[in-house]
């Protein structure tokens, strides 16, 4: 395993912004769709007895539920996890010092 | 048990509904007790094990616990009494609002199991502390947090009296009234203590199964039984528009108006920003065993919000049903609306099923936030202020004291006060813990805020919410003050949902105030975070706990 020592972890990790931003689309849809509440109060047409109202806001449950699983798989690949191994910062050396001195 | 009921005037106990109840409690109870072998830990004595079980919940416990968590009892008491009283802007509010919720949460939950992780915060306050480096803001943060759930907790029981009340248990005789209550409060006190967050994590499968099994059957059978959704449609559109006896206005609202947008929008966006900072949230969010946890979540608990939506929709059946929810007292409470339904359309064995569906409801989040509360006094009042070089053990033995005090609190609370107290508190702590969101969200990406700004806009944000909850009559239940959630918007003129507007105020005050203590050169406190914490996942220095199971990492380290 490579120890990257010369990372600096003082950083965001590298990321593909252009993905990043189709799932921050993705995720903003379902809030905008139903901050838009004048879009949807009203009671045509219906479907299966239910009203507009009720039906459309059962729809985003699983629009919003696509969508945000859509977001979790765009973002793993738009910023792969970048390990941290062997880095010690002065937080890491006081539990290890803790450790060894009990 | 039917022994201990006093003549009952009303309302005659259920003998075999309440059997089933028994029955089913006492299942959960032996559960609960056993939680502490599941996933044994080495050791309990510390609050990560205690508090958080361990670290190690995956995506499928995550899943019930979160899920058992936020939906909690008075949830499924409440949402449809509101439906059956004042229609769809009190009532529906929470689907949109359980919708908005996940992607919201999306966002920023994985950065704070991150540097909660890297940090070993146990409570949003813990990383407040950290940020910030302000013991005051952390404290703002822990007191608002423990206020927030205190009532919420109290609320829990309320369900169960709701249940209790419709089982024919209750009247005149406080040994009636209260000895259930105070002995189903007793035993989860008691596995709670002695099992941590492993005991409501093994409930909420029961919990959650019992749920969905009462709500698909009633949603398939009642409708069949009042005439199809049409007929239901048709009696909820007719009861929200009759005037009302008190004030000559219409009940309620079916859909709402142009006038009531901006209430049901601010009501859904105001609880969903809301439900996130409270410490039980949290606390069940930190319990996953890797960053990606809540993700995967968060497309997948919207699996109960579609439950939420159809158990609201009762509430409308129950006004085709001509439901009468009359109190043993003699008084109308809309409270009862969804027991009352139950009992009076399903056979006893299944009234029971769902009776104990919701009182078993109220002990998964009850235990949860008692932890919570625990974790939260123990880490950022206990050992910040009181005992700072208190042990691991110490830390467990208090969190675990605390979670019994907490609990007795709520019980007394119920027990000696009206449950109308309980009802304002709780909407009073939704305004109260939005108000933590600037200093733990905006955190988690950065600093710009200036700790004393942010602590300011948070005191605004509290005290404009008091004053304005405060200041809401509600004719119909007669109450002069704490009557609702909604108040005018100043300036735009529209009824909003008053932590909306207090949140708005609390930003105001925080930006304007770190400009000008930036310009002033105010200190800022010192960070200990670094900027690849928030991305970090198990596996990286300090996220895995256990040590042993990851020989990898020891060899990462020079």
């Amino acid at each position: 395993m490579s120890i990257d020592t010369d990372v600096d972890h003082d950083t965001v990790p590298p990321a593909n912004k252009g993905l990043l931003a189709i799932a921050g689309v993705l995720l903003a849809l379902p809030l905008v769709a139903l901050a838009w509440v004048g879009s949807y109060a009203r009671k045509d047409p219906e479907l299966w007895g239910f009203p507009f109202f009720i039906w459309y806001q059962f729809l985003w449950v699983f629009l919003c539920s696509a969508l945000t699983f859509t977001a979790y798989k765009l973002v793993l690949r738009a910023r792969p996890h970048r390990p941290m191994p062997g880095h010690r910062d002065a937080e890491t050396r006081r539990r290890d010092d803790e450790e060894a001195g009990r | 048990m039917t022994a201990l009921a006093p003549a009952v005037t009303d309302s005659s106990v259920n003998g075999v509904a309440l059997t089933v109840l028994i029955l089913l409690f006492a299942l959960v109870t032996g559960m609960g007790f056993w939680a502490t072998r599941w996933r044994k830990a080495d050791s309990m004595e510390s609050l990560d094990e205690w508090g958080l079980g361990g670290r190690r919940f995956g995506t499928w416990v995550t899943w019930f616990l979160l899920g058992g968590d936020l939906y909690t009892a008075y949830t499924f008491v409440a949402v449809p009494a509101a439906m059956f009283a004042t229609g769809a802007v009190a009532g529906f509010f929470a689907v949109p609002y359980t919708i908005v919720l996940y992607p919201i949460i999306f966002i920023f939950m994985a950065r704070l199991w991150s540097v909660s992780h890297r940090h070993g915060y146990v409570t949003p306050a813990d990383f407040v502390r950290g940020r910030y480096g302000s013991r005051g803001l952390s404290l703002a943060v822990a007191v608002t947090g423990i206020l927030a759930t205190m009532p919420y907790i109290a609320l829990q029981l309320v369900g169960i009296q709701a249940v209790l009340e419709v089982a024919g248990i209750g009247g005149e005789s406080v040994l009636a009234r209260d000895l259930p209550l105070f002995i189903a409060f007793a035993l989860l006190a008691a596995y709670t203590y002695s099992s941590g967050l492993r005991a409501p994590a093994v409930i909420a499968f029961v919990k959650d199964a019992l749920i969905y099994l009462v709500i698909i059957v009633a949603v398939i059978y009642l409708p069949t039984k009042f005439g199809g959704w049409d007929a239901i449609f048709g009696a909820a559109e007719k009861k929200m528009a009759a005037p009302n006896a008190i004030d000559g206005k219409p009940n309620g609202a079916f859909i709402p108006s142009q006038q009531q947008f901006v209430a049901y929008a601010t009501l859904a966006f105001g609880s969903a920003l809301a439900l996130f900072m409270y410490p039980h949230s949290i606390t069940a969010t930190l319990s996953s065993s890797s960053r990606n946890t809540i993700r995967r979540n968060a497309s997948i608990l919207p699996a109960y919000s579609f439950v939420l939506g159809l158990l609201a929709l009762l509430g409308w059946v129950a006004i085709a049903a001509g439901t009468k929810p009359i109190g043993l007292d003699g008084k109308p409470n809309a409270q009862l609306v969804i027991p009352q339904l139950f009992e009076d359309s399903f056979p006893s064995w299944f009234a029971g099923v769902a009776f104990a569906a919701v009182a078993i409801g109220a002990l998964v989040p009850a235990a949860i936030m008692s932890i919570a509360a625990a974790n939260t006094f123990t880490r950022n009042i206990y050992k910040e202020w009181l005992k700072p070089d208190a042990t691991h053990a110490q830390e467990a033995k208090v969190g675990k004291l605390v979670s019994l005090l907490v609990k007795a609190f709520a019980l007394v609370f119920v027990l000696t006060l009206d449950k109308q107290n309980a009802i304002n508190f709780q909407l009073l702590g939704g305004i109260w813990i939005l108000q933590t969101l600037p200093a733990i969200v905006f955190g988690l990406y950065t600093r710009w805020f200036h700790r004393w700004a942010l602590l300011a806009g948070w005191a605004a944000g509290m005290a404009y919410g008091t004053y304005a909850a405060w200041g809401v009559a509600n004719p119909r239940s007669k109450v002069a003050h704490f009557g609702g959630s909604l108040d005018p918007i100043p300036v735009l003129g529209d009824l909003g949902y008053i932590a909306m507007t207090a949140f708005v105020i609390n930003l105001v005050v925080a930006v304007v105030l770190t400009l000008v203590l930036t310009a002033m050169k105010v200190d800022a406190g010192r960070d200990e975070t670094i900027r690849g914490d928030y991305f970090a996942d198990a596996g990286d220095p300090r996220v895995e706990k256990n040590l042993a199971m990851d020989a990898h990492l020891t060899t990462g380290t020079p």
